[in-house]
């Protein structure tokens, strides 16, 4: 296997090793589903929901989820804390830059957040019988998008955060009140009107608002792609500019 | 032609000068030895050779590259001060994962038996104790067949034992042609493995010889002691240009001065058939050197 096979598969074995963040990031979302799924209540269509079911909402809610605790919780977490105890430094001396590292980091997170996606969706397929995408493709592509946005935020909070504990600080600060944003709590659908508003333009309730929309066979709304874009460039750039190697 | 060339190397950070003009180069196949107080400029002038740095002035050439050269991270071994591994990676991971990284690595299995770590291969870096630490540090810095080695102070931490047969493993490293670079502050150490040192002070070089020219350079007096085998006229001694003093201490005599010393009162008392019992000779040693260097003891 060549350097950066080896690199990664060693990520993906450090990443198993950490229970808390393997079980959020990789088992969460699917036994978010399975608990969710086995209440009745939310297996009833709901007119509130617009002849959807709380369990049909759940599943993007899901995906979102996996993407939240890869990106803001684990990657600014992992990646600070290489910084602070000099594994950066011991790359930066061997033909394995650190810049390969933080490849095999992205790699290992989208695998994973891929894996728990799909997971959460066949369950939610084949266990409380919510549709797959209509509109598949979009929904991947609204995935990936949400999934570069909450990625480049995460290295973006190990870019600026000081040390290993602070960006897991940083990093859990922003997850609750995004994951709010997205629905975790309250389907968005729920909310009111502006709080939904607001929602829309965050990381994560953008993402959950596109693929919400492709599973149901509609084209995303123009505003959240373009906010989910601008996060992008912003917080990649940001990262560029401030990430410190050593 | 030299494998390391340092000129003139200068490295501030904000108003504290970390280095201010360090200039030695490093010929092929030596253990090249830089020796310095606490905060001397030592590391600062490594992390540059090693590319981690940029050099505010002057300029640093390794293996005719420029420190940065994606090349030189291949030809050059490196084991620094505070880096580490992830906390659950293994000794075995660890060694697999770094003879990836390399064209041509060397038998991982033998550097680990050589460094006493073979019945660790499983065990978790953040398990290991900070000797382990270290040699798995250094096993990591040679898995790729260097051709330079860069240490920097490879045996802080580790127990006597410990230190003595990392030393062995320089020593052996050094058989094997490659360049070593070892940054210290243990006299014993730059004295026992060192072809040259380089003294660093104050971000400058202030001495740069062979261990035994580094002693030699500073004129520290010698002192010897020894019994007379009949009495002896002081006068004898006196006259010799190398004695300063001669002091009696009950039947002992001691005599002090400079230079060749011993020749010179040995052969007195040799021309006299004065046989000197329990002869002691107090010379100056690398230490001695280094605080006059200096002006600072080394382990400050």
């Amino acid at each position: 296997m060549n350097a950066f096979g080896k690199l990664t598969a060693s990520e993906f074995r450090l990443f198993l090793r950490e229970p808390m963040l393997s079980f959020f990031g990789l088992l969460f979302p699917v036994v978010l589903v399975g608990i969710l799924g086995s209440i009745p209540a939310f297996r009833e269509v709901s007119p509130e929901l617009g002849g959807l079911r709380v369990i049909d909402l759940y599943v993007p809610i899901a995906l979102v989820l996996a993407l939240a605790s890869l990106g803001l919780q684990s990657t600014p977490q992992v990646l600070a804390t290489y910084r602070e105890r000099g594994v950066l430094r011991r790359m930066a001396t061997t033909p394995a830059s650190p810049v390969m590292l933080l490849g095999a980091q992205l790699v290992m997170n989208a695998v994973t957040a891929l894996v728990a996606g799909v997971l959460a969706v066949l369950v939610g397929r084949f266990a409380f019988d919510v549709p797959f995408p209509r509109h598949l493709l979009l929904f991947l592509v609204a995935f990936l998008l949400c999934g570069a946005a909450v990625f480049a935020l995460g290295i973006f909070v190990a870019a600026v955060a000081p040390s290993g504990k602070a960006a897991s600080g940083i990093g859990m600060a922003l997850f609750f009140p995004l994951m709010f944003l997205a629905g975790l709590w309250t389907p968005r659908e729920v909310m009111p009107d502006w709080l939904q508003r607001i929602g829309e333009l965050s990381p994560l309730g953008a993402g959950q608002a596109a693929m919400q929309a492709a599973s149901v066979g509609h084209w995303p709304a123009l505003l959240p792609v373009i906010a989910l874009l601008a996060y992008i460039g912003v917080f990649t750039g940001g990262a560029v500019r401030f990430f410190r190697w050593l | 032609m030299p494998v390391i060339e340092v000129r003139n190397f200068r490295k501030e950070y904000g108003p504290t000068v970390a280095a201010a003009d360090v200039t030695f180069s490093v010929e092929r196949g030596e253990i090249f030895g830089i020796l310095g107080p606490n905060g001397a400029g030592k590391s600062t002038t490594v992390e540059a050779i090693a590319g981690l740095r940029k050099p505010d002035g002057g300029t640093i050439e390794v293996l005719g590259r420029t420190p940065g050269d994606p090349d030189l991270r291949r030809l050059v071994g490196v084991q620094l001060q505070e880096s580490a591994l992830p906390d659950k990676m293994r000794v075995r991971e660890a060694l697999e994962l770094f003879s990836a990284f390399y064209p041509n690595p060397v038998e991982w299995r033998e550097l680990v038996r050589d460094l006493g770590l073979g019945d660790k291969l499983k065990t978790p870096f953040a398990k290991l104790s900070g000797g382990q630490k270290q040699r798995l540090s250094i096993a990591l810095a040679l898995v790729g067949r260097p051709e330079i080695a860069v240490l920097d102070e490879l045996t802080t931490g580790l127990d006597p034992q410990a230190r003595r047969d990392t030393w062995d493993l320089i020593a052996g490293i050094r058989d094997r042609g490659v360049t070593v670079l070892l940054v210290t502050h243990f006299m014993e150490e730059a004295e026992r493995l060192c072809d040259r040192i380089a003294v660093i002070d104050h971000g400058a070089v202030v001495a740069l010889d062979t261990p035994a020219g580094l002693v030699e350079r500073v004129a520290v007096e010698q002192r010897i002691r020894f019994r007379p085998s009949a009495p002896l006229d002081e006068k004898l001694l006196t006259a010799l240009p190398e004695v300063r003093e001669v002091r009696r201490h009950g039947p002992a005599v001691e005599v002090v001065g400079t230079g060749a010393l011993l020749q010179a009162v040995t052969s007195v008392l040799a021309s006299n058939q004065i046989v000197a019992a329990d002869l002691r000779l107090e010379q100056a040693t690398l230490d001695d050197a280094f605080v006059q260097l200096t002006g600072r003891p080394t382990d400050a």
